[in-house]
Parts: C-alpha cells; structure tokens; sequence
C-alpha cells in the first residue's frame, strides 16, 4: 500500500465557490468504460466559453496542487470528475470546503483534500500567482501547507488523514480482512433473510 | 434508560461490521443499485484484482441514463452509449447481478424502480454510484450516493468506510398552500440552509408536513438532500410508508410482512430523540418556487423578484453575479414573465405517476406555447403504464407534449435529449449547473411539474395557480 505523506508542487488557483461536478467534467464525457482521457476535458465548458482559463495557462501547466474556494466539488457523485483532475496532474486539492461525495471519492485516489481558511487561501493562491513556478508543500500527517518561509496551519480530516499517512486509503484489502466480521453483520439484519 | 438514538444512529449501529485503523467503520451494505455510468470501471477494478462479487443476490443494476426515450432500437446510434449498455449487460451476466433492462417492464430511473419494485425498505443501508440515492431516505433508511471506487468495494465487500455523520431535524409545520409541493418544500429548505449548509449532516426530516406527505412526495424532498450538501435525508417510517411497501414484489409477504413492519416502526426516531441540531420552519412561508440561478439554492418565491447583489452575504457575491451573468437575468427582476424555451417533466425527482398527475391536470385542455419544445418522460416503464392506463399520455399528446420512453432524459443530458444553445428550459429535475441539460450555454430554471406544465402551455414562467386549479399536497 502506498503511503502519502506529501505532496509537493507547483499550485494552481480557482477561487470560485460551489464549483459542480458538472463543471468539471461534463456529463457527455461521462460516456465511457473507462477513465483514461478524461484529464484532457477537465473544466471543458468553462474553458472553451472563457478565454484564458487557468487550466489552460501555460505557467501552469506543471501544477500539481489546485486551490479552490468553499463547496468544491458538489453535484453529481461521478468520480470522473476527480479521475479528470488527477489525470490533468492534480495530486492535492486545497479548498475552503469541500462536497462529501467528492471528498470520498479524492481520498479514495490517494488525492489529500485539505481545509484552509478564506484567508489562508487567498494568501497562497496570491504567492502562486506571484510566481506560479513556486513549489508549495502539503504535508499529510501535520495537515500544513508551506510556501518559502510560509507554513500555514491547515485541516484534514482525522479519517482522512490517517487513511491517507498509513496508506489504508486504497482500503479495498482492508475490507475484505473483515469477511468473517461481514458476515456475521449480514446474519443479524432481519432483511438478509427477507424477515422469514 | 431510554433509547435516545434517532432513526439515523439506530441504523448506522446495526451495520457496523468493525472499527478500521483509520478511524472510521466498516459499515455494512444492505442494498446496491447499479446503472451503467458509474460501474463499469468498478467492475473492471474486481478483475484487474482478481475478486468476486460477495453478494450478487444484495445489487440490482438497472440501465437509465444514457439510453435514448425515443428510438430505443439495438445497437443505439451513439456508440458510446452502445458500448456501456453492452459493458453493463457483459459484467451483470459475467458476475451474476441482475439486471433490469430495456426489454424488462420493471427498467427504470434506478431511484423509481427501487421504490417501486419494494427493493427499498426502511432500515436498510442503501448506497448507488448516484448522489440522488438520497431519494430512498424516503423509508427511513440510510440512503447516500458514492463514487465508482467505491461501487467496487461494495461489490466485493457488501461494506464501505464510513464515519459517521451529524444528525439535523428539519421541522416544517403548518399546512401547504394550494399549489404548493414537495418540490418546492425542497427548493425552499435549500434556499433557507444553502446549497453546503448540509456538508456532514444527515437531513431527518419532520412535522407535520412530512406526516401528512405521500411517498412519493417525500422521496422528492430526500432527492435533494444533496442539493443542499446533505450526503442522504430520511423521513421516518410511519404506516404512510407501510403501506406503500406492502404487496410489492421485492418486500416481504404475509407473516414475513407484518413482522418486517413492525420491526421497521421500531426503528423511527422516538420523541425524545436526540439530534445534532433542529431546525423548524412553517409551511406558510412556502410559496411555489422557481431557480433563477446556477445552483438549487438561488431561487425565489414565482411571485418574487430576483434579490439585488448586495442584498446576499457577502461572501455569496460573486457566485451571484456569475450566475445573473450566466442566465442573463437583472438584479430585481420578476421570475414570473421570463420567457422559456423548453419545458421537462421527468427525472428521478419528479418522474413519478403523482408528478405526473399533477402535470396532466394544469395541461388538460390547454395548448403548449408555439415555441415551446415540451417533454413528459417517465421515470420507469412502470410509471409510463400507469399514466397510459390513466389516459394521461392522450391528455398530454393533445395539449401538444411529446410522450416518452423513462429514461433519465433531460436530467442530465448523456442521450440525445438535450438543450441546444442558450435555451431556457422550466425543468422538473434536480440541477440547474451551468451545462446541465447538455449545451454548455443552456440555462435551466428548476421548479414542480405542474408549474412546469403551466410554463409550457404560457410560453413563460407563470404561478401556477393562475392558470390551473391545482389540488396541491
């Protein structure tokens, strides 16, 4: 199992709120069997109806840290939308907030999603504008973001966290240790047996 | 000592299977619902590892969201769609799940088809690669949408890691006003608790509207949990939601079925349940509802005017200047008057025979507006039967409405039903995301099926209540 610890690289801004999984990939391309291709359409509406999107800025081609404002990610539950951003390069997301299923669906991946304030966030996604080559630093087990001389206390969730630092994140194994345990569950819920 | 637990916490505790090192539990599983978008990848995730499906007989896969609702003829024209129908036929038969398709009379949009076939019940843990699953809450289970990596440790485990949520009562009291439905009881639950308010909660929902409420109209509401960040609702199981079980097909029958009832009103929250926080709200201060928007939460009563900008917090600003920009709406305009392109009646929120009902009643001997392009998909072929054995398909053709197969359909636009260019759509569904309903420019204005068929039949956004005598809830 692979441990993450740290993520380290160039970052990305996209200080929108409520940013949908429909926004990042749209639905169309959702008409597949597999994931591979979907990084070329991550954000497609969006970038082909405004010029000059992030994702399209050649200084950032490079990053692998995306920063975003409050509500990411909500909608739709395509994980998609999380395979798009990972095969565009994303390796950690930093956001106000972020929608449930989408977080579940990040950690599932091996992607961290880490809470920082609106202030923290405008702070980075400012030094990343300044000079979008800068190397920003999550680190996993201390849920801080590090720029030059600039560590900011940020959160991630406990599960999260230690999922992601043990690597139990990728948890398939985990839970199939569990089969005797699952299924003595099973043989005490009345509706395994249709209440008979 | 009481048990205090409410409904959620009653449930969660039956499916622990253990504690993980993570922190979190390994919650057991009792229904999986499948459809073709967000499985195919998980059971290819099965083979590259070489594992099994645990319990075949606990998934039920159904096909709905690309297939087209009117040339259903093999193969589909789009080969994309052609190939994740195959893909889903290949795995279900290559790991022994059945599948509800096409040629089966039970297919449908999976949060209808499970509903009605009896497949959900109160108690049961119940998760489906589809952020709508939070319909099933409706009976009182734990109902949640999740990603395809996860579809496939379902699949192989019956389990996934979880930790557990916050439990918030939503009280809505008071009676609704003639006109007024579930639907809009959703939208304005949104707009009232935003469209985040409920990240890491579980929405009970309560009084005596709820109470009073079908089923069908109570899985509205649970649909849209999500909409306002809320992973699943529920409304707790009363005899409401006994006898809507009882007979179907999947539930259980005779002895089996009483002691399942019994057992099922057991597990509703008692009066001194504890919550994680309560809100109450009177349903007076509901009126029919319209979005204006791009998110579920940036709506207005139909009889209001869209808010001025400074008139929001702060920090909702910018989001609403981008969508006022997007829909080309102004700061203090009417909703009521704007002119609409398409009309939709259908989806997994207001696809049923009820939503239907209420459509066929406003649309019964009027005319859809000449430049209006207005469909009535059902959500499941069930459904579509009922409403042609009821006569509302004639009722619907002559108003001037296209009559479809069930399908997801213009919910969100994977099939050939779709917006096209910066159309304006009144829509019965869930979403209004920029791009939702397939052109990238489209935009839609979310709100119940009858004011739905009311604006195709004005050509515009009206109230409801003028054009019809709707009986309402």
């Amino acid at each position: 199992m692979k441990k993450i610890v740290q993520v380290t690289g160039p970052g990305i801004p996209l200080l929108l709120d409520d940013i949908d999984t429909d926004r990042i990939i749209p639905a169309r391309y959702l008409r597949c069997v597999t994931f591979d291709g979907l990084g070329d359409h991550v954000f497609k509406d969006d970038r082909e109806q405004h010029g000059d999107h992030v994702f399209d800025r050649d200084h950032h081609k490079d990053a692998k840290i995306l920063i975003a404002g409050r509500n990411f990610g909500c909608g739709s539950s395509r994980e998609h939308a999380p395979q798009a951003l990972l095969r565009w390069g994303i390796e950690a997301i930093i956001a106000e907030s972020f929608a449930e299923i989408f977080h579940g669906n990040c950690t599932a991946l091996g992607i961290p999603c880490v809470h920082a304030t609106p202030q923290q966030l405008k702070h980075i996604a400012a030094a990343v504008e300044a000079d979008p080559s800068l190397h920003l630093t999550v680190c996993i087990e201390t849920s801080t973001v590090t720029h030059g001389d600039t560590k900011h206390d940020c959160h991630i969730h406990e599960g999260t966290r230690t999922a992601l630092v043990s690597g139990q994140w990728d948890y398939l194994g985990e839970l199939l240790e569990g089969e005797p345990e699952i299924r003595a569950t099973a043989g005490k819920l009345p509706y395994m047996t249709n209440f008979a | 000592m009481s048990d205090t637990r409410n409904l959620f916490n009653r449930v969660w505790d039956n499916h622990v299977v253990r504690e993980l090192a993570s922190g979190q539990s390994q919650i057991f599983i009792g229904q999986h619902l499948i459809h073709e978008v967000t499985s195919p990848q998980a059971f290819q995730m099965l083979r590259d590892r070489g594992l099994k499906v645990m319990y075949p007989e606990r998934t039920l896969a159904t096909v709905d969201h690309i297939i087209p609702t009117q040339n259903q003829a093999r193969p589909f024209a789009d080969d994309l769609a052609e190939e994740m129908m195959s893909a889903i036929e290949k795995n279900c038969d290559e790991f022994g799940i059945t599948l509800l398709d096409l040629k089966d009379h039970r297919q449908g949009v999976v949060h209808i088809v499970g509903p009605e076939l009896g497949v959900t019940q109160p108690g049961m843990t119940i998760v489906c690669g589809d952020s709508h699953t939070s319909t099933h809450g409706a009976f009182g289970s734990i109902a949640m949408g999740i990603g395809t990596s996860q579809v496939a440790a379902v699949l192989a485990t019956q389990t996934l890691p979880m930790s557990r949520p916050k439990v918030r009562r939503i009280e809505v009291n008071g009676e609704l006003g003639p006109g007024v439905f579930a639907k809009d009881v959703a939208l304005f639950i949104i707009r009232k608790l935003g469209v985040q308010g409920g990240v890491g909660y579980a929405y009970e929902y309560a009084g005596t509207v709820f109470d009073a409420m079908t089923m069908e109209e109570r899985m509205t509401v649970c649909n849209m949990s999500i909409e306002g960040g809320a992973r699943c609702g529920y409304v707790n199981p009363d005899q409401t939601t006994i006898d809507y079980i009882r007979g179907r097909p999947f539930a259980p029958q005779g002895a089996a079925f009483e002691r399942a009832a019994e057992y099922w009103l057991s597990l509703a929250s008692g009066p001194d349940a504890e919550y994680d926080d309560v809100v109450v709200f009177d349903a007076a201060d509901i009126e029919p509802t319209v979005t204006w928007g791009i998110n579920p939460g940036q709506s207005v009563g139909v009889n209001e005017e869209i808010g001025a900008v400074d008139s929001f917090p702060a920090s909702e600003r910018a989001g609403v200047r981008e969508a006022l920009d997007f829909m080309e709406l102004q700061e203090h305009q009417p909703i009521k008057g704007l002119k609409i392109d398409v009309a939709f009646v259908g989806s997994c929120t207001n696809g049923r025979i009820s939503d239907l009902r209420e459509a066929a009643r406003v649309a019964e001997g009027h005319r859809v507006a000449d430049h209006v392009r207005a469909l009535i998909v059902p959500g499941s072929q069930q459904v579509r039967q009922q409403a042609e054995e009821e006569g509302l398909d004639k009722i619907f053709e002559e108003a001037g409405f296209q009559w479809r197969a069930a399908g997801c359909s213009m919910c969100l636009a994977m099939n050939p039903d779709k917006l096209s260019g910066r159309e304006i759509c009144a829509s019965s569904s869930n979403r209004n995301f920029k791009g939702r309903q397939g052109s990238p420019t489209g935009r839609t204005l979310l709100m119940s099926p009858a004011m739905v068929a009311a604006a195709a039949i004005a050509g515009e956004v009206v109230d409801v209540r003028e054009i019809a005598a709707p009986v309402g809830v």
